[in-house]
């Protein structure tokens, strides 16, 4: 993958608003992979999350912005937990998914008309909020 | 003893035979758990970023009216308790969302001008968010709890499921060792059941991500069973509605598609506890599992 790097992007006004967003040093991480390792929805993402970080380190928050991987993390927090950085990658995901949803970029992940009738009968409510909350804004 | 207890949207509807085995359960054990008189949805996720105060509201607004009881509340929902306990530590160390969240709050107490006044001054953390296990542990003790089993689980192989929510982040949570927690083999050794460790008890189960993507569910759930399974487990306990959910539901697809795969029940915890304790079938209503725990009980001769 090319990543044009340039001092404008790197220490651009978006990244900033990553790190704002989420309380993270995105400078912290030193790309030790642990995060990637632990991650139990690693396999079903296309940017894996020590991936994502060094992105967002040389600027390039559009790329990750499209990712579908901001959209299947589900805040388990084991990535934050075994950081030897104290890097929480679920809170990035959180700021990044807040950057799309508050500015309207795309639409929603997860639509409540479209929650399945049959989840929304057999599954606790939890599942269900929690997923509109994430996932919808 | 009385314990002010917030009981959650889930364990009022999907998850009944939770919170009805948990108040039978304290009641034999001599704790009657008063459900707070006015609560609202905590939120069911914390929100990671920095500046949300609107989705702390529900939970410190939940924390106001538990102040009203006492300088503590009990849950048993692993969402409610990562999230009430969360916000509080909000309220606690960040003065700016403090004062946002009270404003609202005064804003509420005037527009409920006529129903008796549930915030006595600003909320500013005075109640401490227990979960149902640590109140066993801290109230009760689980020596104490062996001394009142009536009927030993033994032969019984149980594994204990964390999940996330109970532990991390442990800085917040402080509830045991976010890698290699112990509490709950500790509670299950004190009812007799031979407890059975496994290397996924804190992997996530999917979560809410059921509802995004169900494959997503059932590769974790996959993962965490299929551990379980190899250990030698006749059941799983946890203490999260959503996690029985998704290990005990997903188990129709796991099955499908893993040639062999042998289902085993997830239970509550409260359900193994309240047969352990003696109390009937009638208190502990295993009928809305999708994989049956009756028969391996009975097989185990403990029903």
């Amino acid at each position: 993958m090319r990543v044009e790097l340039s001092r404008e992007r790197v220490n651009g006004e978006l990244r900033e608003r990553v790190e704002e967003l989420s309380g993270q040093h995105l400078s912290a991480c030193y790309q030790c992979g642990m995060c990637t390792a632990g991650c139990p929805v690693v396999e079903t993402m296309d940017i894996v999350p020590s991936e994502v970080i060094r992105l967002l380190q040389l600027g390039d928050v559009e790329t990750v912005l499209e990712s579908k991987t901001i959209w299947i993390c589900a805040s388990c927090l084991q990535c934050a937990s075994r950081c030897p950085r104290g890097v929480e990658f679920s809170s990035i995901c959180d700021a990044l998914r807040a950057i799309v949803l508050r500015k309207r970029l795309s639409a929603p992940k997860v639509d409540a008309d479209e929650v399945s009738s049959v989840l929304v009968s057999e599954a606790p409510q939890m599942g269900v909020v929690g997923a509109l909350r994430k996932l919808n804004g | 003893m009385k314990v002010p207890y917030y009981p959650g949207c889930t364990l009022h509807e999907r998850a009944r035979d939770f919170d009805a085995s948990a108040r039978d359960c304290a009641k034999a054990l001599g704790i009657e758990l008063e459900e707070l008189p006015i609560w609202t949805c905590c939120g069911a996720v914390f929100p990671l970023t920095t500046d949300s105060v609107m989705e702390i509201l529900g939970a410190v607004r939940n924390l106001a009216y538990a102040a009203r009881l006492g300088d503590k509340v009990v849950t048993l929902c692993s969402f409610c308790y990562n999230v009430l306990k969360r916000a509080n530590k909000v309220v606690r160390d960040d003065p700016e969302r403090r004062e946002k969240a009270n404003l609202f709050l005064r804003a509420d107490t005037e527009a409920r001008e006529g129903i008796e006044s549930y915030l006595k001054g600003d909320y500013v953390g005075q109640v401490d968010v227990l979960h149902y296990i640590e109140m066993l542990r801290d109230l009760v003790g689980f020596d104490e709890i062996e001394k009142r089993v009536k009927k030993r689980l033994e032969g019984l192989n149980v594994a204990a499921y964390y999940g996330c929510m109970l532990l991390r982040p442990a800085n917040e949570m402080e509830f045991d060792d976010p890698e290699q927690p112990t509490i709950f083999e500790e509670f299950l050794s004190s009812l007799g059941c031979n407890v059975i460790d496994f290397p996924m008890k804190t992997e996530c189960c999917g979560g809410f991500q059921i509802v995004n993507d169900e494959e997503i569910a059932i590769a974790c759930s996959q993962t965490v069973m299929g551990s379980a399974l190899k250990r030698g487990a006749d059941v799983v306990v946890t203490t999260c509605p959503l996690c029985r959910y998704n290990l005990d539901e997903k188990q129709k697809e796991i099955g499908e598609r893993v040639r062999d795969y042998e289902k085993i029940p997830v239970i509550y915890f409260t359900q193994l506890l309240g047969l352990a304790l003696g109390l009937g079938e009638e208190h502990l209503d295993f009928s809305e599992n999708h994989v049956d725990p009756r028969p391996v009980l009975a097989e185990r001769r403990l029903l």
